[in-house]
């Protein structure tokens, strides 16, 4: 048995009954049909008792069934606020409510209700501002109940994933209006693709009541579904929610776990209207519900809403929702019209010729709780005086399900966020669009259509339209507009304040009518702030079902008219979307050099270097420095290899190339020899350092140039931005991808490169310090660079990415009887230091200047201009603020201070430590730091601040600190 | 997301490009004062209208023009850098002695 409350077909068009599916619930297990969502399956099974409240612990259950409510949010397994009207149930689902202490039947901390008049609106503000320290105290109380649901820390990253889609004209909606639009634009030749929240397309004609027997809404919706199938070149994503539309036709859409990011050159939204609550004491109580609610679950889900009904109404619906009802088994005890009269309708007819009660002229003031508000019991009925009041209750008429359907609200939240202008219109009482962006057409009752004749004439419309827009059916003439028809079905005051309270505008936010009263009498007398300062429309429903009434009573309690104000402004998501959704998959894309398995062979601890992995030093992580400590030993006595196949590397030719670097780099280049390299330091227009390298210039026409590894992408940019100006005779190409690079430093590296470079003299008198050679590797022809970040004899070898390996492999092997060992960026990094070479970007940062780096050698004097050269003039002609020196430390026990540790003089700070190091060959602690210029000589101390205040006392010494004489690299 | 035609690559969603700020004459480096300097170096005329702007197309690094208002988010036109630069420049001078102190 799936349920007591479960209606015989061909109630329940979305169930396949053949199918059972067992589910818990709050521990209790329920079967429910294959296509049953969590909450039609428990109501099914007489469980109206979805959740509780935000604030007050009430209990709430099913208010739309349209997944835009934040009543059935539900929290299953790890996952919180799933929406339970819209969660189709799987075997062994464990579903449990939100918001209860003890259990969701018996909620513990239901006397928070009771407190509710000391919780008015800016009750944070009113109450825990003083005494000083009184927020501290009362917040993890109040972070405590705070949010909704429970979140699972620990819960792993779900899959989700993203799909890019195009199309002529994006149609959002499945409705009457939206197949019409879709098969019209398809007709003219578009290609279209159908974005639909239901599992069915036809929107309203597949649960609402159209004719006298009921059934004209599915044929029709049949033969929409045949129709749109029947079109090639229409696609239909349904059970997919259109959360966000954005520039130039580009449309979020969200089915299960995959976010579509659909581009469309034309949009119809024909996104509907949703019906909205009426406002009395108790209307947020299990049993009270939209009409379409219930005639949701009866077509759809083939549930019994309830045993004996009241309906308030403001418009024939209401009284097809009543005919509805009857044809369920339901007996309906009322149908209460707010209007005077109703209007003749054949709805209303039908429900004349049921001998259905109908009082008019009154309203639904107080739903009668059952026992622990499970449920209501009876409707109290007021009559309504001619302003809109209601005068006291003069008659209880016994319910348990309290049906109304007073009016809609345009669900134009995809309108709202490209821009369209709504405006009020007094007659129909409804926010409607007033002008649309470009590309964008709006169908049926979002756009203030209500009859089905005029909703579908409107949808053709729209989609001939939208098909012209992106191209399409050009000279065809557009279907002829239609009289829209009856259109009055909002009522413009459904809403009845009770003294006692307990009469909810928002059912997130627990907000009653006399909060917004209050927060307009505190003075906040726009809806914007009213919204802020209450909270209201700030829930996960985001205002679907309050943003109307609350304008409603704002106007009313100012005095103004509401055609001279507006709802608060939607924004993306149309309904709440997860981080999954926005991750994706979880690309994290890494560069690995052509060497990266010989690394990993070796035993390398990676560590990242803009997108690249590089190896941080060869050993595991528990003898990390006496694995630095030997490669940097290694390299000063024997020899060592490192990878470097992630420096930048640009290729610079043409007649202009040397006048080309003379503008972009400090120094000078046009007389610099082929065969010779020389140091580049680029500043940019400000005079900021920015990147450094080396220019090796192979031919009067040819520069190969080097850049930083995280550098490499925005210099090359840099350089085609000024050239695109210049227009000088160069061409810049990026080849960082195409050499792998390896450097192999060390007294005796000549002796190994010899044996695999036999083309070459590699003899100091032949090939110099800062020579460069094309020559032969290992049988692969190679770019040869003498130079030396680490100080010592080296080369640094570039070959085409492909040998890379090869090559590495070949100079380990030739190394072998040597000794030969890898070395890492750690150790690159002491060895640099001990040279006293900055790295850009740690010890430089977005301000420093060449003077203040103390790089005045690298700026060329006679050059008429290179970019920041006006501008570092400039602030060296103000004088220097810091100057980076080299220091080492008084005390030599002392621990080495870490990068960005304090220069400090007294109370003030002069500076910060930017690099130090204990190093192995000089037996102490050396470090660059940023000092007062007139602490910048060489004997000079100063006081560096170190972890827990302590002040430690440096001494400026002068660079490099290791071989001053530079003699090492020039051997 | 917004769609920025590249006069090389076509149109492209508008997270492929970056900005470059506003298309501005650099005043003679070696004349003028330090604050005109300065001010062509960090100040932007920030319209409200019709703006003319670098943009690169990253993937390919291709600097162009846009003329773009700032009011209604609108891209009017996009074309090669070359249709406004189409002569070498040259640096004449150098800066004197005594270089910005002004």
């Amino acid at each position: 048995m799936t349920g007591m409350n479960r209606l015989p077909a061909p109630a329940g068009s979305l169930l396949d009954r053949s199918k059972t599916i067992a589910f818990q619930f709050e521990g209790r297990t329920y079967e429910g049909f294959a296509g049953d969502t969590v909450a039609s399956a428990l109501a099914a099974n007489d469980v109206w008792i979805l959740s509780r409240s935000f604030k007050y612990h009430r209990p709430r259950g099913i208010l739309t069934m349209a997944g835009l409510d934040a009543n059935t949010l539900v929290q299953i397994g790890d996952e919180p606020n799933v929406l339970a009207d819209r969660r189709a149930i799987s075997e062994g689902m464990i579903v449990e409510g939100q918001n209860y202490s003890g259990s969701l039947e018996h909620d513990s901390e239901t006397w928070i209700e009771m407190f509710g008049r000391f919780l008015p609106p800016g009750f944070y503000y009113k109450a825990f501002y003083r005494p000083k320290g009184a927020w501290k105290f009362w917040e993890p109380f109040i972070r405590n109940r705070a949010g909704l649901g429970k979140v699972n820390t620990a819960a792993h990253h779900g899959y989700y994933d993203k799909e890019y889609l195009f199309a002529d004209v994006a149609v959002i909606g499945g409705g009457p209006a939206g197949v019409a639009a879709a098969l019209q634009a398809a007709d003219a030749g578009a290609e279209v693709i159908v974005v639909d929240d239901g599992a069915q397309l036809g929107g309203s004609l597949t649960y609402a009541r159209f004719d006298s027997n009921g059934r004209s809404g599915r044929a029709l919706a049949e033969e929409a579904a045949q129709a749109v199938a029947a079109r090639s070149n229409i696609r239909v994503l349904s059970g997919a929610v259109c959360t966000g539309n954005f520039a130039d036709g580009w449309l979020a859409v969200i089915r299960g776990n995959r976010m579509y990011k659909l581009r469309a050159k034309a949009s119809v939204i024909a996104s509907g209207a949703l019906e909205q609550p009426a406002v009395f004491r108790n209307n947020d109580l299990p049993g009270v519900m939209l009409g379409s609610a219930a005639q949701r679950l009866i077509r759809h889900y083939g549930v019994r809403p309830g045993r004996e009904a009241v309906v308030v109404t403001a418009n024939a619906d209401g009284y097809a929702v009543a005919a509805d009802l009857v044809a369920a088994g339901l007996a309906v005890n009322a149908i209460v019209d707010l209007r005077p009269d109703a209007q003749p309708s054949p709805h209303v007819t039908a429900a004349q010729q049921l001998d259905l009660r109908i009082i008019t002229g009154s309203a639904a003031v107080e739903a009668v709780p059952t026992l622990g508000k499970r449920g209501i019991s009876a409707a109290l009925v007021a009559a309504l005086n001619d302003d809109g009041t209601a005068d006291a209750a003069a008659e209880s008429i016994p319910c348990d399900l309290l049906c109304m359907s007073v009016g809609y609200t345009s669900l134009a939240h995809l309108l709202h966020h490209v821009g369209a202008e709504f405006a009020y219109n007094d007659s129909t009482h409804m926010y409607e669009p007033a002008s649309l962006p470009a590309h964008l057409f709006a169908a049926g009752s979002v756009a203030g259509a209500h009859d089905l004749d005029a909703v579908v004439a409107e949808g053709r419309r729209a989609g001939s339209a939208a098909a012209h827009d992106a191209g399409f059916g050009a000279g065809a003439e557009p279907p002829a507009p239609i009289e829209r028809g009856d259109r009055h079905h909002t009522h413009r005051w459904p809403i009845f304040p009770h003294k006692r309270g307990r009469d909810f505008v928002d059912f997130d936010e627990d907000l009653q009518v006399k909060d917004l009263v209050h927060g307009a009498a505190d003075g906040y007398d726009d809806i914007e702030l009213l919204k802020r300062y209450t909270t209201v429309g700030m829930g996960p429903s985001q205002g679907k079902h309050s943003a109307v009434a609350a304008v409603r009573i704002l106007a009313k309690e100012m005095g103004r008219d509401l055609q001279d104000m507006k709802v608060t402004t939607q924004r993306p998501p149309f309904v709440p979307e997860k981080f999954g959704h926005m991750a994706g998959r979880v690309f994290e894309p890494g560069r690995r050099t052509a060497m990266h398995h010989r690394h990993i062979e070796l035993g390398a601890k990676f560590m990242p270097a803009g997108l690249w992995w590089r190896p941080a030093y060869y050993g595991k992580p528990a003898d990390r420095e006496t694995a630095i400590r030997d490669e940097v030993l290694g390299v000063r006595n024997n020899v060592g290899l490192i990878d470097v196949s992630t420096l930048g590397g640009l290729d610079v030719r043409g007649p202009d190339a040397a006048e080309f670097l003379n503008r972009m780099y400090t120094f000078t280049y046009t007389k610099l020899a082929v065969g010779r390299s020389r140091y580049v330091l680029m500043t940019d227009q400000a005079g900021a350092v920015i990147d450094d390298g080396v220019a090796c210039r192979f031919h009067d026409e040819h520069f190969y140039v080097t850049a930083t590894t995280g550098g490499v992408d925005g210099v090359y940019r840099t350089m085609l931005f000024w050239n695109a100006q210049w227009r000088l005779n160069v061409d810049v190409a990026n080849v960082t991808a195409a050499y792998a690079g390896v450097n192999i430093a060390g007294p005796r590296s000549r002796e190994v490169l010899q044996k695999l470079c036999t083309d070459t003299d590699l003899s100091p008198a032949a090939f110099p310090y800062l020579g460069v050679r094309l020559a032969t590797v290992a049988g692969v022809p190679c770019r040869l660079l003498r130079v030396g970040f680490v100080g010592e004899l080296g080369y640094e070898i570039h070959m085409p990415a492909h040998y890379g390996e090869h090559v590495w492999d070949a100079i380990m092997e030739a190394g072998k009887p040597l000794g030969i060992r890898p070395f890492g960026v750690e150790a690159q990094r002491v060895l640099r230091l001990e040279k006293g070479h900055i790295i850009i970007g740690q010890d430089t940062d977005g301000l420093t200047h060449p003077y203040e780096a103390d790089m005045a050698w690298a700026i060329a004097k006679g050059k008429p201009f290179f970019v920041g050269q006006r501008s570092i003039a400039i602030q060296n002609g103000k004088g220097l603020t810091r100057k980076l020196v080299g220091f080492t430390l008084t005390d030599a026990s002392a621990p080495p201070p870490e990068e960005c540790h304090l220069v400090v003089r007294g109370a003030d700070i002069v500076g910060r430590v930017t690099s130090a190091v204990r190093s192995p060959v000089l037996g102490k602690v050396v470090g660059l730091a940023y000092v007062a210029p007139d602490q910048a000589e060489p004997g000079k101390s100063f006081d560096i601040k170190v972890g827990r205040g302590r002040v430690i006392q440096a001494q400026v010494i002068p660079i490099p600190f290791f071989d001053p004489e530079n003699k090492r690299q020039e051997m | 997301m917004k769609i920025l035609n590249c006069p090389l690559n076509g149109p492209r969603n508008i997270s492929e490009f970056v900005w470059g700020g506003e298309v501005k004459p650099m005043p003679d480096p070696g004349a003028g004062s330090d604050r005109d300097w300065g001010a062509f170096v960090f100040l932007e005329n920030n319209t409200a209208g019709v703006v003319r702007e670098w943009w690169c197309h990253v993937p390919t690094s291709f600097w162009f023009i846009a003329e773009r208002n700032t009011v209604t988010d609108e891209i009017i036109r996009t074309y090669p850098a070359g249709e406004l630069f189409n002569e070498r420049v040259e640096f004449a001078a150098k800066p004197k002695a005594g270089e910005g102190t002004r």
